[in-house]
């Protein structure tokens, strides 16, 4: 397979009259890890949202694995069944709900009523967290509310959830923000897995330093544009983070 | 102990501690009553006269239940009882059919549910707000189509009549129907897709939208669910009386939300008790009644309604902050 998962030319996108997107032009290839960089209010968010279909987009075009997007139509289940899986981190979690619940919303095991099977939904929870989150030892259960877990805890829960349904694109989120080194090396190897596996994954990230090292390309997007790319065998993080600051430098002018 | 066991082995008292503590509320309520009437609260008549007037106020809780789940509010339900009532006595008294008389009580229960959940989700004006006119409007459309006169509603003898609200010995019908309503709203809330969605957007409604729940479509589909379980209180409250009232469902308001709290469950959104409704409906339910029968006089009602409500909610949210 050698056609692009994402394909996006000139997306604009505004949220009432405050312009997020001016003509997007983003790619993703097959197998490829791109870092999308830049300040906060750049459009980061704003250009991941589209493609996992919590936000439809003005004008332009979307092409997922070849398909045409309908900019109104694009939902978040037309972007599960594509094989997309976003990971939001924490916030993006029920926390007063049990995790078991938490893993399958939007997604559950039914019966044809659309009955919950609750035992199944338990059963596949705690075996994702024996063999994805390696959750043994840290006390949380399927049965675990969100809200009695911890930051890293509950960014495993993002992840596992996205491992279960395997995907073909993993879109994180500022994935490395507020975890201890140890949760950092964590998602570092996941994303390291997904490479591996022949999936592609797309991040966001103010921080570089960290996610530097398993990335293909960095994406760097200012007010709404792209403003340059790099692949990183041809750029050093000194480099990258000197250029970036240099972007931040002449916005400030 | 380690943190493991602490958070995954609770005990089965821990971990339903919420319910006992209802369990013990009611008890504590029964055995006041008890206590300061025993010639009536020690026969059984009491406690089958509250088996008929209850499942009204309870079946509107249960309702009440699911769009605070949603962490919304609905004030239209009194109202909604009103006009649907009237469509069906109208229905009955023109036709003489039980089962169209139904259909359009409780089509336009929904019906109204539909245009809240539509204005909450797809306008985004607050859901109090909404309700509130939605009250007004419907209770003014019901007086203008009755012209303001009563309807007497002739069901008394039919089949319908004891299907609905008929005795079992002495079990009244209609509390069966609230049993089986509670049940099944137990299942719908906390085993069925749909009362899932309605936990997570009443949660973390951001969360939800970001994992594939149509968050509008659940708005509309809890409100239409409160209409026709609004509707179906009002049939049942006409079967027991006979007569439609244009003040029909006026006082139930506060006594329904009164259940609803008392039932443990908050205004807060994504957490819900279906039993703890149950249980508030009868204990709410129960105390106008128990208290007249006490002796008390009628103005202590609302008094120890206040004290019930009050120290019911206190204790709820201690208990819910330590979870």
């Amino acid at each position: 397979m050698s056609e692009n998962i994402i394909e996006m030319k000139n997306i604009h996108k505004s949220f009432g009259g405050v312009q997020a997107l001016r003509g997007i032009d983003f790619h993703v290839g097959p197998n490829e890890v791109v870092g999308v960089l830049g300040d906060n209010g750049a459009g980061k968010s704003t250009l991941i949202k589209i493609i996992s279909g919590v936000h439809t987009f003005d004008s332009g075009e979307m092409y997922i694995k070849g398909k045409k997007i309908h900019p109104r139509h694009h939902c978040v289940k037309l972007a599960h069944r594509f094989g997309i899986e976003t990971v939001y981190q924490e916030k993006a979690l029920g926390e007063k709900q049990q995790l078991w619940r938490n893993i399958f919303v939007g997604r559950q095991i039914t019966n044809r009523l659309g009955f919950i099977r609750v035992k199944e939904e338990i059963k596949e929870t705690n075996k994702i967290m024996r063999e994805m989150m390696r959750f043994r030892g840290i006390g949380a259960g399927a049965e675990s509310y969100i809200r009695t877990l911890s930051g890293g805890e509950r960014q495993g829960v993002a992840i596992s959830r996205a491992m279960y349904f395997d995907s073909d694109l993993v879109i994180l989120d500022e994935p490395t923000m507020a975890l201890s080194l140890q949760e950092v090396k964590k998602v570092l190897n996941f994303i390291l897995a997904v490479k591996e596996r022949g999936k592609s994954c797309v991040y966001i990230s103010h921080n570089i330093a960290n996610v530097y090292p398993v990335s293909d390309r960095f994406v760097v997007i200012d007010r709404g544009e792209v403003v340059c790319e790099y692949y990183r065998r041809d750029i050093s993080l000194e480099k990258l983070n000197e250029e970036l600051i240099e972007f931040t430098k002449s916005k400030i002018k | 102990m380690t943190k493991a066991n602490e958070r995954t082995e609770q005990s089965l008292f821990y971990k339903y501690r919420s319910q006992f503590g209802l369990v013990i509320m009611v008890s504590l309520v029964v055995l006041f009553f008890i206590i300061t009437s025993p010639s009536v609260f020690l026969r059984a008549d009491i406690y089958f006269s509250f088996l008929a007037s209850v499942p009204t106020i309870g079946i509107m809780a249960l309702g009440l239940t699911f769009i605070l789940a949603l962490g919304e509010i609905d004030l239209s339900f009194p109202s909604v009882m009103a006009l649907s009532g009237f469509l069906f006595a109208s229905v009955y008294a023109s036709t003489g059919n039980f089962f169209f008389a139904i259909l359009a009580c409780i089509g336009s229960g929904i019906l109204v549910g539909i245009v809240n959940g539509l204005i909450i989700a797809k306008v985004g004006v607050p859901s109090i707000v909404v309700t509130l006119g939605m009250q007004f409007l419907i209770r003014g459309l019901s007086n203008l189509l009755s012209n303001g006169t009563a309807i007497i509603v002739r069901v008394r003898g039919s089949l319908s009549h004891q299907f609905l609200v008929g005795k079992i010995g002495n079990v009244p019908l209609q509390s069966l129907w609230f049993l089986g309503i509670a049940v099944f709203l137990f299942f719908l809330l906390f085993r069925h897709k749909f009362g899932e969605h309605v936990l997570f957007v009443g949660d973390n409604v951001e969360a939800a939208r970001m994992m594939g729940v149509n968050v509008d479509w659940v708005k509309i589909g809890a409100f239409s669910l409160m209409g026709a379980l609004a509707a179906m209180a009002g049939i049942f409250d006409l079967y027991r009386m006979g007569t439609w009232w244009p003040t029909m469902g006026e006082g139930y308001l506060m006594m329904v939300m009164a259940a609803v709290f008392v039932g443990g469950t908050s205004m807060f959104g994504g957490e819900a008790s279906i039993f703890g409704t149950f249980l508030g409906a009868f204990m709410i339910g129960a105390l106008e009644a128990g208290i007249v029968a006490a002796g008390l006089k009628g103005f202590w009602t609302r008094f120890i309604i206040g004290l019930l409500i009050i120290s019911a909610v206190v204790v709820h949210t201690l208990i819910r902050k330590r979870k």
